[in-house]
């Protein structure tokens, strides 16, 4: 009796390390909407105007107990910005800037992850906006990751990089300094499939 | 048999009635359960998920429904000239009111531009987005119309009982069983 006991015991034992050893895949939570694409740029230097990306999809893959494999892919329909004023959205999507008619999307594939410390790390990528694809590096917290209450498992991330707008062809010359960058913003959970 | 007759509704009415009967009183009864779940609850997302599948579907069913019963004749109207024309408009307001809450749930889900998914099978997509309010509005719409559709449909199942019963007319029998001629 004792020695099925431990054998059993056992037996979990060294399940264990296999089923956390494994990358899992999730997809990010679009249709719950727990995902968002934010930025944020100056207004001539008095203010800054917020806006959002609102039609996209992507997923990543991540393991907590080997990080350095995750990786993440994120595809954003550039038509879907908002910013709360239709003619300025219009503006912002038009040639002077976003070129949207000519790429609709952007993409982001990520290269390489490194962890900084506990559930914190730099994500590498290749983020493809206006045609022009750059290597960019963006912090990225884990902020939380467990079951949900409606049958699911989820992860959520947050992270924010500082992107130079004319590296993707965009000409903010006729703007001031201020106007030449802009913080892009990610926050999204992914469900474990 | 399967088309409607003078004296007789065939089968595809027949069915149609039915099948909308159980899923409207069921939808109603689920909107109304689900609409108190607590945000932990485990229906909390999958009850209003088989809410608007079935919604669209009945939606379907209803469309297909009314251009089944504009093209096919219809059997005739027992009763006096009044008890008809009230019957009349009693089943005008049972489909105005079906369309009044399925389109007003419609464009609850598809207020900001969102198409509706059905059972996973396909997607409705969002027509009318963007209103002024519209998701509140449309809810409003939806709520009350909903109740006021179930209380004509009681009406609807105790004149039912009454011609069946009190009047011995073959009403019920009539939307129960299609003869063959």
């Amino acid at each position: 009796m004792l020695k099925k006991t431990a054998l059993a015991t056992l037996a979990a034992a060294a399940l264990i390390p296999l089923s956390q050893a494994q990358a899992a895949d999730y997809v990010i939570d679009t249709e719950g909407q727990h995902a968002f694409v934010q930025f944020k740029i100056s207004h001539l230097g008095f203010s800054y105007i917020l806006g959002s990306f609102e039609e996209f999809e992507g997923g990543f893959s991540y393991d907590p107990e080997n990080p350095e494999a995750s990786g993440v892919e994120m595809e954003v329909q550039v038509g879907s910005l908002n910013t709360n004023h239709a003619e300025r959205d219009r503006h912002i999507l038009s040639d002077d800037f976003l070129g949207a008619d000519s790429f609709p999307t952007a993409t982001f594939v990520s290269t390489g992850f490194e962890p900084t410390g506990e559930g914190e790390g730099l994500l590498s990528g290749e983020l493809t906006l206006k045609g022009q694809t750059q290597a960019i590096e963006m912090p990225v917290t884990l902020m939380g990751e467990g079951d949900d209450p409606w049958g699911n498992y989820r992860a959520g991330f947050e992270g924010s990089t500082l992107l130079t707008l004319a590296d993707y062809g965009i000409d903010m010359s006729a703007f001031p300094e201020a106007m030449h960058e802009l913080e892009l913003y990610v926050t999204f959970e992914g469900i474990r499939q | 048999m399967w088309r409607n007759h003078r004296s007789g509704w065939g089968w595809i009415t027949i069915a149609m009635h039915w099948i909308s009967a159980v899923a409207i009183i069921g939808l109603f009864v689920l909107g109304w359960w689900m609409t108190d779940l607590g945000y932990y609850d485990a229906w909390y997302n999958l009850a209003p998920w088989w809410h608007r599948s079935l919604g669209m579907l009945v939606l379907g069913l209803t469309l297909a429904r009314l251009v089944w019963r504009l093209v096919q004749p219809a059997p005739r109207v027992p009763g006096k000239r009044l008890e008809r024309l009230a019957a009349h408009l009693g089943h005008i307001g049972l489909y105005g009111l079906m369309l009044a809450v399925m389109v007003s749930g419609y464009l609850i889900s598809t207020a900001k531009g969102r198409g509706i998914d059905v059972f996973g099978w396909f997607e409705v997509p969002a027509l009318i987005s963007g209103l002024p309010d519209q998701a509140s509005i449309a809810g409003e719409v939806h709520w009350y119309s909903a109740l006021a559709l179930m209380i004509l449909a009681g009406l609807h199942a105790l004149a039912a009982l009454k011609h069946h019963f009190l009047d011995r007319h073959d009403v019920l029998r009539r939307m129960m069983v299609a003869r063959s001629y």
